[in-house]
């Protein structure tokens, strides 16, 4: 994956998989701590608990016959790879909740892509699926921007 | 980011108003294989390539949607055309400009692009 925009494009593909009719990402450009976050949530069908625990490894996939998933994989090593972080946290029947923090000025960080294209392609697509975004940039001083 | 909150309303709305139009007489379906090979390798630009074209066509019949890997990962990006009561075709190895081809020639035109087709036939009507 080029950019931190397909992979999030990749793991909002997992949430449609999943059965979502809501899907709300969240980010977090943090020039206080050097810090960028992103957050995707969905209402999905959700993980049970050992499915979670083996959600990491790439040589597993929930889909039929498939040895290999690699789509939570690569972006944890993506933010791996910039001092960051992905943690996953996942309910049956309640959804899927991925959180990641990355290096924001590290040399390793991917670029950010375009979201927008991430977002509007998938929303056409799927015009059933409510997605939402919330991006902001908290500033080393003084007021924040933000867009919900 | 140049997208305003309000923009992802305006396009569910607006697609959700002629999906329903097209359920009711969609002629035809076309389905961009994601998986992370497929986006790996492409496939939002080919999910966005398509989009434009059925856009600008201004096409009310064309369902533009995306499915899961198709097993065949080095031929992605991959799509599926499904014209209607016609056998599904699938398309492999995608660029921006093989789908304007195949959109032109198969879709609008009713004619498969058989250089992109990964076999032709070995499909069957569901």
């Amino acid at each position: 994956m080029e950019d931190l925009s397909l992979h999030i494009f990749d793991l909002i593909d997992n949430s449609i998989a999943a059965k979502a009719s809501r899907v709300h990402l969240e980010i977090r450009e943090d020039r206080r701590r050097d810090r960028l976050h992103i957050h995707i949530e969905d209402n999905g069908i959700g993980m049970n608990r050992q499915t979670l625990n083996k959600a990491k490894d790439p040589f597993f996939s929930t889909k039929n016959g498939k040895p290999v998933g690699l789509g939570l994989p690569l972006f944890a090593q993506a933010a791996r790879e910039s001092g960051g972080c992905m943690r996953v946290e996942s309910h049956l029947s309640r959804g899927t909740k991925i959180h990641a923090e990355f290096g924001l000025t590290h040399p390793d960080r991917k670029p950010l892509g375009d979201i927008e294209k991430t977002l509007t392609t998938l929303q056409a697509s799927h015009p059933e699926i409510e997605f939402s975004c919330h991006y902001e940039i908290v500033e080393e001083e003084g007021e924040n921007e933000t867009q919900t | 980011m140049k997208l305003k909150p309000e923009d992802l309303d305006k396009i569910r709305e607006r697609m959700k108003s002629t999906a329903r139009l097209r359920e009711a007489e969609g002629k035809a379906k076309i389905n961009v294989h994601l998986g992370t090979c497929g986006i790996a390798s492409g496939a939002r630009e080919i999910l966005h390539a398509f989009l434009k074209l059925v856009d600008e066509s201004g096409s009310e019949d064309v369902i533009v949607t995306t499915s899961g890997c198709a097993g065949l990962c080095k031929r992605e990006p991959m799509a599926t055309v499904e014209i209607a009561g016609q056998a599904p075709v699938k398309y492999v190895d995608l660029s921006p400009d093989k789908a304007k081809k195949i959109f032109e020639e198969h879709i609008k035109g009713g004619e498969i692009v058989k250089e992109y087709a990964l076999a032709v036939g070995s499909e069957r009507l569901g």
